[in-house]
């Protein structure tokens, strides 16, 4: 347990400065290269409002075109990891992620009938965006699914997959067809569905920073009756956990959390998956630490993939499917071999 | 221990339950004193585990009054109730792979705040339950990656380590080879007698119950058909009436405790051919 914990921290460590390294070469790569020297000065000005001799071009480029981008891939990206890993923790079920209760297909219908309205001519009254839809889809969304779990005063995890995939599964046939009604121009509808991060602005993280970082805090809380619902419901409550009440306060919580990145930056898949299962695999399945360590890796993975979309790539490629292209062959890799030792089944 | 010692734990009044119009415990009176060892007996679907379950608060019963320590127990707080009683649930799954230890010190949770860390005390309560149910040896493997046998040793060990007053066992030694189940069995009876933990053992091996148990309750349809001693009920009329089959009891020489032996009745062996 020492030796793990230790383990765990020494992992917590590496990737913090993996992060606050990335930040900053990500910051250097795009059309126009900048030192990373002047990348840190320019955070330092930001920061301090200490003077600066930087070109304001380099200054502008830096803080409003890099930047926020740049923080809204590691935000989005560590609370996606953090409520996956939570859910598979509550939910009992190593398949579960932030979109098992169709979070993901709420905010896509919303997303869609806006688009597909606008086709037909509507115009948005002013303050209304794309993404205030998304989010009010989610909210149904995640309100229809817990109405129909609670039925089941136990919320056993089996209710609430159940629920979410029924309810999924209506959401998807209309946005089939909102698609189709769309006709031309479909593109905008995929475009949105398979995420984005480029449209992001300052306005974004000062939603995202209070939520990921508030969301983070209260999973934390609960981080030792994760690991004790592990053990069953039954065995859970017969040390003192009330599994009904515990369930209800992190799926809302995630659920919103979720909500408010994926109005961000459309539906990113995979990281909420698979970077549970890979630090599951890498520090063991102590939610005390994979949770925070969770979101350090959750915002590793999309900054990465993010900068390759935006710097490196001759074209953007929508982020959803590089999470899953260099997400998925590494999972592939480490579930063989978790085969082979004959602990896959977690 | 004199008997005007004793103390009474659970105190069940015309107690009931049951799921929708289906009753599965029905008018039960009983009353279980601190420091015995009570064996709950019947056959399947008789309300056992119904009843461990009204015992430790995950069911609450539809009619009647059940009181622990003359409190309601619905009046108990689930951390407070967690720190009296522990459950060791007969099939044990853990579905990550946290290590052994990790498991046990989970027994901890109701004595811990929130953001409490275990104590030096608190290790070393886990070290020896560990020790005691042989599993010190297997403290950092994945329960995943364990028999049987050995996760429902884990399981008895994180139930210790809860520091319970009480310990319900629901068929908790029935996927255990011999040799595991009576040392086990053993152990916590050595408990009972020398730190005066009660215990309650849902139990299917009538001679598991004539060495374990001191005390015994059959149940049968959701019925108390009787409860005593092991001397006054453990008899070849009370085992006929409750699971219908014929058999001998006998003092056993060899292990000290009466023995069972069954056939099911003549009469049944024409009717089945």
């Amino acid at each position: 347990m020492t030796g793990r914990s230790g383990f765990s921290a020494v992992t917590g460590v590496v990737l913090l400065t993996l992060l606050l390294t990335s930040i900053v070469l990500s910051a250097t790569m795009g059309y126009m290269k900048v030192p990373a020297g002047d990348v840190l000065q320019v955070i330092l000005h930001r920061l301090t409002g200490a003077g600066s001799e930087l070109d304001p071009v380099t200054v502008a480029v830096v803080t409003d075109v890099r930047l926020p981008r740049i923080l809204a891939a590691v935000l989005v990206g560590g609370v996606l990891a953090v409520c996956g890993t939570v859910f598979q923790a509550i939910l009992l079920n190593p398949l579960a992620d932030p979109y098992t209760l169709g979070i993901s297909s709420g905010a896509a219908f919303g997303a869609s009938l806006v688009i597909v309205l606008q086709v037909f001519g509507l115009t948005l009254p002013p303050g209304l965006s794309i993404p205030v839809f998304a989010f009010a889809g989610s909210l149904g969304t995640l309100f229809a699914v817990l109405s129909l779990a609670s039925g089941d005063r136990r919320l056993s995890s089996t209710s609430l997959i159940l629920s979410g995939v029924i309810v999924a599964a209506i959401l998807s046939a209309a946005i089939g067809f909102l698609k189709f009604l769309a006709d031309e121009q479909v593109g905008i509808i995929i475009f949105w569905l398979m995420g984005s991060l480029s449209g992001v602005s300052w306005q974004n993280i000062v939603v995202l920073t209070p939520v990921a970082f508030a969301g983070l805090l209260a999973c934390m809380l609960y981080g030792r009756e994760l690991n004790i619902m592990a053990t069953g419901e039954r065995a859970a409550a017969t040390l003192g956990v009330n599994t009904v009440q515990l369930r209800w306060i992190l799926l809302v919580v995630c659920s919103l959390m979720t909500a408010v990145c994926v109005s961000v930056s459309g539906i990113i898949g995979f990281v909420g998956l698979i970077v549970p299962h890979l630090l599951r695999h890498l520090i063991g399945p102590d939610n005390r630490w994979l949770i925070v360590l969770s979101f350090l890796g959750g915002g590793l993975l999309l900054l990465f993939a993010d900068t390759l979309t935006r710097a490196v790539l001759p074209a953007e490629v929508p982020i959803g499917v590089l999470t899953a292209l260099i997400g998925g062959p590494f999972f592939c890799v480490i579930f063989k071999k978790r085969q082979a030792d004959g602990t896959a089944g977690l | 221990m004199a008997r005007q010692d004793s103390e009474i734990l659970w105190q069940l009044d015309q107690v009931g339950f049951g799921y929708g119009d289906q009753s599965v415990l029905r008018d039960l009176d009983l009353q279980l004193e601190k420091g015995h060892c009570y064996g709950v007996l019947g056959p399947n679907g008789s309300g056992k585990t119904t009843l461990l379950d009204l015992f430790c608060g995950l069911l609450v019963p539809g009619t009647g009054k059940l009181e622990l320590c003359g409190q309601s127990l619905s009046g108990w707080q689930s951390r407070q109730l967690a720190r009296k009683v522990a459950l060791v649930p007969q099939d044990f799954v853990v579905r990550f792979g946290f290590s052994v230890r990790e498991v046990v010190e989970m027994g901890r949770h109701p004595h811990l705040g929130r953001f409490a860390t275990l104590t030096e005390t608190d290790h070393e309560l886990v070290d020896s339950v560990m020790k005691e149910m042989g599993v010190d040896t297997l403290a950092d493997r994945p329960v995943t990656r364990l028999s049987g046998g050995e996760k429902q040793r884990v399981a008895v060990a994180r139930a210790l380590a809860q520091d319970p007053e009480v310990l319900l066992l629901d068929e908790a030694t029935s996927n255990l080879d011999i040799y595991h189940s009576l040392s086990i069995l053993g152990l916590i009876r050595r408990r009972v007698r020398e730190q005066g933990l009660t215990v309650v053992a849902a139990l299917h091996d009538l001679n598991l119950a004539g060495f374990f148990c001191d005390q015994l309750i059959f149940l049968k349809k959701g019925k108390l058909l009787y409860q005593g001693t092991v001397d006054e009920v453990l008899h070849p009329d009370v085992i006929r009436k409750v699971y219908g089959v014929d058999a001998r009891v006998r003092e056993d020489g060899f292990s000290g405790c009466p023995q069972v032996s069954y056939r099911v009745p003549s009469s049944e062996f024409r009717v089945s051919g």
